[in-house]
């Protein structure tokens, strides 16, 4: 009999027939836009993992020439994002429109009411400088997870702050702009077409929150939703994703300086987070999950406790807007 | 009740939703476990300390043995006072 500590390993989340899975996604997609009577999909690209995955689904249910990429870089976006999103649609075959949204964030105040706040924190920061928000690891300490900001001068010198409420708060909102003007990209050209709007998050994210409310966590499906990230990785090699993306590290993309989604966000590097998020969900033991991942108990631990705390802070992004009364016959 | 449990209880009752029917929070009662205090929540606090005690609170003291209740928030404060630094505001 195998031990608790040998069951767990990246083969319970393998996929027994991922070609399978691919025909019951696309099935599943075709069966809800068609309820939407949407007759096609707009998936914003990012030359990432799950964009690349949900576009290659998207042309498996409905044909290439029915599915609209949408690449929306700026400012701060990695040249690398254009490059392999256009990458993924080439390999696709599926159509796409470039709309660089920086002008659109620019009047929004988006870069500006950003910098305004990291300026309260380190005031020689100005637009020449780059920035990103980190949190401390986990693994290394009971400390409560907290953001700093780091910057980095033209020169290359470095500094790092925590970063007050008001200022923490000022960085996100401004920061979400560009996910939420993404969104509203995407509805046009949804709009447009009379095309559905994919979203792309695996379980990960959807279960820990990894989204902007209205921003990257609106959508009409999400088509990936109940894949852990491994999976996720699996499929793209069923549905023959280029090298280069599924090769690609995991990146939030969003600040000027590079961030990986460990730094940002999760507390482990994806494939040990979604061995964790499964332990979580069938009761498995810090012990059994330490064993198998390499870590200390109490290591194990830290990172369940974040698990749950970020299912608490995700309530109100999961949330839709609540009703104080009954209105009959509105939603069927 | 003294002046720094009394500012921490009313910085509580100011800034955060609390369930005033379970009656006044426990000393011991955990902030974070009870759903008063999120990571948003500690930053609010840990402003409010350095702000009302005038005692900085460096990264490393940003751990739930020193802030997770009424108790280890008093007695953080208190320590740091007598380790001189605070700003002699009580």
């Amino acid at each position: 009999m195998r031990s608790d500590a040998e069951a767990l390993s990246a083969e319970v989340l393998r996929l027994e027939d991922p070609d399978a899975t691919v025909d019951a996604i696309a099935e599943g997609l075709r069966h809800e836009v068609a309820a939407f009577h949407r007759k096609g999909a707009v998936v914003a690209l990012s030359g990432g993992i799950d964009s690349t995955v949900v576009a290659s689904l998207a042309a498996r249910a409905f044909g290439p020439e029915r599915v609209l990429g949408v690449l929306m870089p700026e400012a701060d976006s990695s040249p690398d994002t254009l490059r392999l999103s256009r990458l993924a649609a080439d390999s696709l075959g599926i159509p796409t429109v470039l709309e660089d949204i920086t002008p659109l964030l620019e009047a929004a105040g988006c870069y500006r009411r950003r910098d305004e706040a990291i300026r309260r924190v380190v005031p020689e920061y100005d637009a020449s400088w780059k920035a990103k928000l980190v949190l401390p690891s986990v693994l290394e300490t009971d400390r409560y997870r907290l953001f700093s900001i780091v910057v980095e001068a033209p020169d290359g010198r470095r500094e790092s702050a925590r970063l007050p409420p008001a200022e923490y708060l000022q960085v996100v909102a401004a920061t979400n702009f560009k996910q939420r003007s993404r969104k509203m990209m995407e509805y046009y050209h949804a709009d447009r077409l009379n095309y559905a709007v994919l979203g792309t998050p695996n379980r990960l994210e959807y279960d820990q929150g990894f989204f902007v409310k209205n921003g990257d966590g609106a959508a009409d499906v999400k088509p990936i939703a109940h894949l852990y990230k491994t999976q996720v990785y699996q499929l793209a090699g069923t549905l023959g994703v280029p090298d280069e993306i599924r090769t690609r590290p995991p990146t939030t993309d969003t600040y000027s300086m590079p961030q990986s989604q460990e730094e940002f966000y999760f507390s482990l590097p994806y494939d040990k987070m979604d061995l964790c998020l499964y332990a979580v969900n069938h009761g498995l033991s810090a012990e059994t999950v330490a064993g198998a991942l390499g870590l200390t108990p109490e290591q194990v631990e830290r990172v369940f406790r974040d698990i749950a705390s970020k299912r608490r802070v995700g309530r109100y992004l999961h949330a839709a807007p609540r009703l104080l009364g009954a209105v009959e016959g509105a939603v069927r | 009740m003294d002046s720094i449990e009394g500012d921490v209880r009313r910085f509580m009752a100011d800034n955060f939703i609390l369930d005033e029917s379970a009656g006044p929070l426990d000393g011991d009662e955990s902030l974070t476990q009870s759903g008063v205090l999120d990571s948003m929540g500690v930053l609010e606090l840990i402003l409010f300390i350095e702000e009302r005690f005038g005692v900085h609170v460096p990264d490393e003291d940003t751990l739930p043995q020193n802030l997770d209740t009424v108790d280890r928030i008093v007695g953080y404060v208190r320590s740091r006072l007598a380790e001189g630094g605070g700003n002699g505001a009580l």
